[in-house]
């Protein structure tokens, strides 16, 4: 990979010179006494609303990180420090709440937001102040060069390839006939897109397509539509809530006779909410899943570490982008020398590769995507569990590749 | 598209009735406090939210859920008497917008209580064995529970409407809506009714609750939404108009479902087009009182 | 309508009676009295993002004040007026790249508009009806700008709103500096409260309020009712898009959540908590909705909790509001 420093960043040398700059005035300019100030990493995350479990794992999940960061020797003696604010799942709130960890708090950088629409807005804020974000939701949009600047992260998969991932292994394994529930937002979008793209590529026929808004309570009215379609697989493109009440319906109407169901997120806290039987041999796309311990042994680190930290349990899939999110923004930090952004992009374009928790990642230089396994899980149903964090099984696991990222310049991208 | 068969539509039209009978179980409770007491009670979502993580607790305890049935309606009437006495009874003679400000904030409290005590994750809670799976009807296949909850809203009515129309209390209730100071001189003593009212509207708020649990999922948000569904259909049927909410409702349910089947996108958009299309022609509703406000 | 016993104007008499008050003066300076206080605002606040929105809301409950706490009519739809001017700001600079001032006009506008749509239809039902229908079409609002995602960017909201900086002449002010970007929205907030308080001096000031009071007598009195209710509707949403737009240029974007209903329960509260039908009383309602929040949030995320139990006690025991109350007790 050829690196290309970004118009408005720094080139390596200079980059170079301002972190041994930097080392030099933290080693010189403060008696060799006084503690180095520490690294403020900002996480601005949904704690209330409808995600505040998720949210909370991810806290639970960052301060893990901060700590294996500060036990490793943190960035030549400089210990990382979490300031942890809710954001409520709101836009403006959390833009007021990121300036309040610019302005008055200070923080070098900012991880977190659940929501594509939250991340999105704190990005655009984080952009204009030069701060560095690294987003944990997932999106295509941040990727865009309309979104993206110099200082924007992405550590959360991109729709493309984690919903990608998900179409090839369901056009290979289980038919060709697909029928789309939809929520009727951009995440939705993003996620049919991605699915599609890998139909047309394996040659598959959408019967039925139906968009509902977001929020809806009955699903009802709508699977009548579905039946008539006749169709193999009906793939259902919203998160959370939305998707527990569709898949309850959906197994209420006894679709799950007639078709294979398979959802574009699937996440263990909605998993346990709807219960075994709406999620049973449902299969999805993931970021993690704790089983993923039998694959790498830096997974099994980090179930380890996190059962001893929170006496038992296991880190939800949300959860663990909170660890990958704040633990590899500091890493790139050490690798910098430095905690500037010109020094991390530059970092970053000398090549990033790192394996935290889930086998090996690496920081795309161009859009600054966190390139990532996709896990691919089946749901278990009640029979099928032996213990109560023993809800999915792995079918099958994309290996991180760039190829199947959206290439730079269709993002946009200068080359 | 594919072709539509009758079988097909006739199930859309029971899907959308189906509906129909939540969203007139959840508007049934706003319009009676709303016509009796002349109150908008806008902690009528965290009522249904409450009903329902009641009803769960219930199971939790007996396993039975034919006793959760029960106790719903007796715990939220309690829980609507306590709110009556000791929130709204003092703010009667103000100007109507304080009972609905306070109703504003115990719906607020509600909805938190519910996150502290029972997490904000939701709860998984299914149907009775009896009603899971379909029965066939004809060549289509339809939730044996939906079933139920329509049987269930018939039946509440039914009881609702005996008690209001043919029973001495009912009567009481009814002559107190339309002139208190009447009844208070024939020696009734009002403030029981309001109070007996209010914890009635609870009860089926509540009820509402628990009976679409098993279809909806528990969860503490489940009730922002269908607040403004009921009001919708309040609003449409005339407020204080049981009748009206019944009409209303069904027809809402239907209108939902046909939409959905023809135009999925619109299925959200067309209830407020239908209560706009009404206010601009009948402000009071199909079945209001023209002096809706006292 | 229960009397607030607070006459802010009209009643100089009472306030200047045998009893010097020491409220007469801060009353009768009161746009002064707050340009004054709000100025302080960045040194107590917690931080200049907190001290912004004080004002932003504090402006929003004032224009929800007008209607609610003067003229007696209760809209639960307020959220819409808000919302229009956010957008209104908003697409003026990105879909018709206007300059930041004709964006804050647009707005203003903007937001106007609707409320002379809404509140033509609204102001034909009273009462609790009258709080339904406007609860209703600032939904119905809500869902148009939802759905037309072209435009408004839908469920992900409006963004790429920058104002970064304005020049006026040899005056170059950086709104990325959150002290430049405070006293820039304060110039308009502390004109908006000019405006405002001249209305309420003015005649039509002295009519929205014998309405409050007594609506059958002021209709006596040969009053046009129905054009003094939508005219009084038609100028609070002004007001409340006049804050909406700040609030663009305060966050750099707009989020479809400022239409939903909830905001306009926020600002109920806001107002019902400081004091409705008193002109200081929603600025400190806000500012004490905000404090708390920020304060409690930091070490607990039930704050719907608190933030309900107080509003509840509020409505309950101090109808008036804590600056009405204050008021109340002064005069006594």
């Amino acid at each position: 990979m050829t690196s290309h420093p970004r118009s408005g960043g720094l080139s390596r040398r200079s980059a170079f010179k301002v972190a041994t700059g930097a080392m030099l005035f933290s080693a010189l300019g403060r008696p060799a006494s006084a503690q180095p100030a520490p690294i403020k990493v900002g996480f601005p995350v949904p704690l209330t609303g409808p995600y505040g479990s998720e949210a909370a794992d991810q806290v639970r999940c960052a301060q893990l990180a901060i700590e294996d960061f500060n036990r490793t020797g943190g960035l030549n003696g400089r210990p990382a420090e979490l300031l942890v604010r809710d954001d409520k799942l709101n836009p403006a709130e959390a833009v007021s709440r990121t300036l309040e960890l610019i302005e008055k708090d200070k923080v070098d950088m900012v991880v977190g937001s659940l929501s594509g629409a939250v991340q999105l807005a704190v990005n655009d804020a984080c952009k204009a102040r030069g701060m560095i974000y690294n987003a944990l939701s997932l999106s295509d949009r941040i990727n865009e060069a309309s979104d993206f600047g110099p200082t924007t992260y992405h550590e959360g998969m991109a729709p493309h390839f984690s919903v990608g991932a998900l179409g090839r292994y369901v056009f290979a394994n289980m038919g060709k006939k697909v029928a789309y529930l939809i929520a009727d937002y951009e995440f939705g979008y993003e996620m049919r897109r991605a699915f599609q793209t890998i139909g047309d590529q394996m040659g598959a026929q959408v019967v039925a397509e139906v968009k509902h808004p977001l929020g809806a309570q009955d699903f009802s009215s709508l699977f009548p539509r579905f039946i008539s379609a006749k169709p193999d697989i009906l793939c259902v493109l919203n998160f959370g809530r939305d998707q527990l009440n569709a898949l309850k319906q959906a197994n209420e109407f006894g679709l799950k006779d007639r078709m294979k169901i398979v959802v574009g997120a699937l996440s263990s806290t909605q998993r346990i909410a709807g219960g075994a039987d709406a999620y049973a041999d449902v299969v999805g796309a993931s970021n993690y899943y704790w089983a993923a311990e039998d694959m790498y042994a830096s997974s099994k680190a980090f179930n380890a570490a996190y059962a001893a930290k929170y006496k038992g349990g296991v880190p939800s899939d949300y959860g663990s982008y909170g660890y990958g999110g704040v633990r590899s923004m500091l890493e790139l930090a050490r690798k910098a020398g430095a905690v500037d952004p010109a020094a991390l992009s530059a970092a970053v374009g000398t090549g990033f590769d790192f394996d935290l928790y889930k086998g090996p990642q690496r920081i795309r230089a161009c859009d600054h995507q966190s390139v990532q396994s996709v896990f691919i899980l089946k749901s278990k149903s009640e029979a099928q569990m032996k213990t109560t964090h023993d809800t999915f099984e792995i079918v099958s696991v994309a290996q991180a590749d760039e190829g199947m990222l959206r290439s730079c310049a269709e993002l946009g991208h200068k080359s | 598209m594919g072709d539509v068969s009758l079988g097909l539509l006739e199930l859309q039209f029971l899907t959308g009735l189906a509906l129909g009978c939540i969203f007139v179980l959840v508007a049934t409770g706003l319009t009676l406090i709303f016509g009796l007491l002349n109150v908008v009670n806008f902690a009528h979502g965290a009522f249904y939210a409450t009903g329902a993580y009641l009803g769960v607790f219930a199971f939790g305890l007996t396993g039975s859920f034919w006793i959760s049935l029960v106790a719903v309606p007796l715990g939220m009437a309690a829980l609507g008497m306590a709110i009556e006495k000791f929130l709204l009874r003092p703010l009667y003679g103000l100007d109507p917008s304080y009972p609905l400000l306070a109703t504003f904030g115990v719906g607020y409290v509600l909805v938190e209580l519910i996150r502290i005590l029972f997490g904000t994750d939701g709860i998984p809670f299914s149907a009775p064995g009896a009603f899971r799976g379909s029965v066939l009807l004809g060549d289509i296949s339809f939730p044996r529970y939906r079933i139920f909850v329509m049987c269930a809203t018939v039946a509440l009515l039914t009881a609702l409407w005996l008690f209001i129309e043919k029973t001495s209390y009912g009567l009481i209730v009814r002559a107190g809506a339309k002139s208190p100071e009447i009844v208070e001189v024939l020696g009734v003593d009002t403030s029981k009714v309001w109070l007996l009212v209010f914890a009635i509207g609870t009860a089926v708020a509540g009820l509402a609750g628990f009976l679409a649990a098993p279809m909806r999922g528990v969860i503490p948000e489940m009730g922002v939404n269908v607040l403004i569904e009921a009001f919708v259909v309040t609003v449409v049927g005339g407020m204080g108009s049981l009748a009206g909410a019944v009409i209303a409702g069904l027809a809402m349910g239907v209108i939902i479902s046909i939409t959905s089947f023809f135009a999925a996108d619109f299925s959200n958009v067309v209830m407020f087009a239908i209560m706009a299309a009404v206010l601009l022609v009948r402000p009071q509703g199909l079945f209001g009182r023209l002096d809706a406000a006292r | 309508m229960r009397l607030i016993a607070v006459q802010t104007q009209c009643n100089e008499a009472s306030l200047v009676d045998e009893r010097p008050s020491p409220f007469g003066w801060p009353e009768r300076h009161r746009v002064l009295v707050s340009a004054a206080v709000l100025a302080a605002l960045p040194a107590v606040a917690p931080h200049p993002a907190l001290a912004i929105n004080i004002l932003i809301y504090g402006l929003f409950a004032t224009g929800f004040n007008l209607l609610f706490g003067y003229t007696g009519l209760l809209s639960l739809g307020h959220a819409a007026f808000f919302g229009a001017g956010a957008y209104g700001c908003g697409l003026a600079i990105v879909a018709l790249h206007l300059p930041w001032y004709a964006a804050i006009l647009g707005g203003i506008a903007f937001a106007a508009l609707a409320g002379a749509v809404i509140g033509g239809l609204a102001i034909r039902t009273s009462g609790v009806y009258f709080g339904m229908v406007t609860l209703a079409l600032a939904q119905c609002l809500y869902f148009i700008f939802y759905q037309w995602t072209s435009v408004t960017g839908g469920e992900s909201g409006l963004r790429g709103v920058s104002v970064p900086a304005i020049d006026l002449g040899p005056l170059h002010l950086s709104l990325l500096d959150p002290l430049s970007k405070f006293y820039f929205l304060l110039f308009f907030v502390v004109l908006a409260l000019a405006a405002f308080s001249r209305i309420l001096e003015s005649p039509f000031g002295a009519v929205i309020e014998g309405i409050r009071e007594n609506e059958n007598r002021a209709r006596a009195s040969g009053y046009a009712l129905r054009s003094t209710k939508w005219m009084s509707f038609v100028l609070s949403a002004a007001f409340c898009g006049l804050a909406g737009a700040l609030n663009t240029i305060h966050l750099g974007i707009v989020s479809i959540d400022t239409l939903f209903y909830t905001t306009s329960g926020t600002v109920v509260m806001m107002t019902v908590l400081g004091g409705m039908g008193t002109y200081f009383g929603p600025f400190i309602g806000a500012a004490l909705f905000l404090c708390l929040e920020d304060l409690t949030t930091n070490w607990t995320s039930h704050w719907q909790l608190i933030a309900g139990l107080i509003f509840i006690a509020c409505v309950r025991f101090f109808p008036a509001g804590v600056w009405g109350s204050l008021l109340e007790r002064i005069r006594k």
